[in-house]
């Protein structure tokens, strides 16, 4: 099964209480999945700078002096908060492939989660009420979110096979579904040069997508194709750094329910995910077209990559 | 009129109360307060009682229902009066996918949109949509009607047996043995009747009937080097 929620706030007033409403409206999905879940949320943004998002099995060990290293292997400032599992790293702008090989070099074990101008991906094995617990997401504030409970089927219950995944700069994907020709395109995409980490599914989907856009596709039309390239059953969630967009696979057996008001664009797997948002009464409710791309965008010029629902 | 909350009763204590209703009971109209998307909703009554849920529904609502009448007063989620038998459902919004799939009898009213396999398998219900359907309604429809005001999605009817379908729009495709039809006397007949008990008011003149072409009945010997 696997459950996705999403929320994306028209209404600055709300901007405080993303993480609260997110995280309410994950855990009840709990059902869909209890296996591990995970929350990408656009928080601030710092002109200058990079997020990433990094995580460790042993954090008191590999993140300890980790920031006065890699500053000092960078010549810039790299600042750090650790938040369990996870540590955010600020980095100087365009520093984001040195710091990945630093990393490489003095922490072979730390996993990269995400990088981006506002993004940041927290994931664990657990229940959604656990995980958001261990990070602390209530108290978060953002633009807009997305967050995933996975049911496992393809892969192993992991930290890496855990949703949201990255898929470039502020992108992020999460999936309900799963999809059968992940074998034969992971290795396509691995001749292609994309790195995949793991036998999880979801990841050759992200990798696609990376793909896609390096070879010059724009998002929508990454996913648009998607829709001729990935056999299987697919809701797919995609999170950029101005909005999020929807696309289910033409057979659209996964279940998937948006809501809109004048304060919000929220997604649930299922309407359950919805009831306590403001003002659901008068929210237009309805199930997004199977094999059509949506997305909503903060951005008032929208460009080809963005296309009004 | 007996109210019930569901988020204060929980769903088995609900679902128990409807349940113990009875032929004659005098407990004849229920309201379920609070329904908040919840699964399995009214699931399995067997009595004459109208029961009508306040808000939308998730999965499952009025599955196997028998004898009672269910009105949704929102939309209706997934697998909605899955496997009916008889009796009444009547959705006031939208209805989400297998509406009413496999349903043996009684009526499904939507007064929105159906989604997708809207009547799959279905084997004697009737479903009357005043909005459009989705993709693959009715596949492998084996008896019952289905009626739409608005328009139907691809591959509507596929490998269908004797189920009917009125269509008053588009029909985006027809599936695989199955073709439109002529609109005879009776079938003018049997549509008002049901237009009638739906509440809709519409005229039979203005749909299209679509039904089995009956070539996958039996096996074709030219296709059995396919095998």
């Amino acid at each position: 099964m696997c459950g996705i929620v999403g929320l994306f706030l028209k209404d600055k007033s709300l901007e405080p209480l993303l993480g609260e409403m997110l995280t309410s409206m994950l855990i009840t999905m709990t059902d869909r999945g209890p296996d591990s879940a995970g929350i990408a949320i656009y928080g601030s943004e710092n002109p200058g700078r990079l997020k990433m998002t990094v995580q460790s099995d042993a954090p008191e060990i590999a993140f300890a002096g980790l920031d006065a290293e890699l500053s000092a292997m960078l010549g810039g400032t790299v600042l750090m908060e650790v938040i369990s599992t996870h540590a955010v790293l600020s980095i100087p702008a365009g520093s984001f492939e040195n710091v990945r090989s630093a990393l490489i070099e003095i922490r072979p074990n730390i996993r990269i989660m995400s990088r981006g101008d506002t993004l940041e991906i927290y994931k664990e094995v657990g229940l959604p009420k656990d995980v958001a617990a261990r990070f602390n997401v209530t108290s978060m504030s953002g633009t807009h979110g997305i967050g995933h409970t996975r049911m496992a089927t393809e892969s192993a219950i992991t930290t890496m096979g855990a949703h949201p995944f990255n898929t470039g700069d502020d992108q992020c994907l999460v999936h309900n579904g799963s999809l059968s020709n992940h074998n034969s395109l992971r290795r396509k995409l691995r001749r292609e040069g994309i790195h995949i980490e793991t036998e999880n599914d979801t990841e050759v989907g992200a990798a696609y997508l990376t793909w896609q856009m390096r070879e010059g596709a724009t998002l929508g039309e990454a996913l648009e194709s998607s829709l001729d390239d990935l056999d299987g059953f697919f809701t797919f969630l995609v999170g950029t750094k101005d909005g999020f967009g929807v696309v289910r696979d033409p057979i659209a057996c996964k279940p998937a329910v948006m809501a809109e008001t004048d304060q919000y664009v929220a997604f649930g797997s299922e309407y359950r995910a919805l009831v306590n948002l403001p003002g659901i009464e008068e929210a237009r409710v309805w199930e997004p077209e199977p094999a059509t791309v949506y997305f909503w965008s903060h951005n008032t010029a929208p460009t080809s990559t963005e296309k009004a629902a | 009129m007996q109210t019930v909350d569901l988020q204060k009763m929980g769903l088995r204590g609900v679902n128990a109360a409807l349940h113990a209703q009875s032929d004659d009971t005098n407990q004849t109209v229920w309201t379920i307060e609070n329904a908040k998307g919840a699964h399995a909703i009214a699931c399995g009554l067997d009595a004459p009682i109208e029961v009508t849920v306040k808000g939308s529904t998730g999965y499952y609502c009025a599955g196997m229902n028998q004898q009672a009448t269910v009105n949704i007063h929102g939309s209706a989620g997934p697998g909605t009066g899955e496997n009916i038998m008889s009796g009444k459902i009547i959705i006031e919004g939208d209805a989400s996918q297998y509406l009413g799939a496999t349903g043996h009898g009684g009526l499904i009213v939507v007064k929105g949109n159906a989604s997708s396999r809207c009547g799959i398998s279905m084997k004697g219900v009737n479903i009357v949509v005043q909005g459009n359907i989705g993709h693959m309604s009715a596949f492998m429809g084996q008896s019952g009607n289905l009626v739409v005001c608005g328009d139907a999605g691809d591959a509507l009817g596929d490998s269908c047996y004797e189920a009917r379908f009125f269509v008053r729009g588009s029909v985006k495709s027809l599936g695989a043995d199955c073709e439109k039809k002529e609109m005879r006397e009776e079938h003018l007949t049997l549509l008002q009747n049901l237009l009638d008990e739906a509440g809709i008011d519409a005229n039979p003149k203005d749909f299209t009937r679509y039904g089995s072409a009956r070539n996958l009945y039996n096996f074709d010997v030219d296709n059995a080097a396919a095998y």
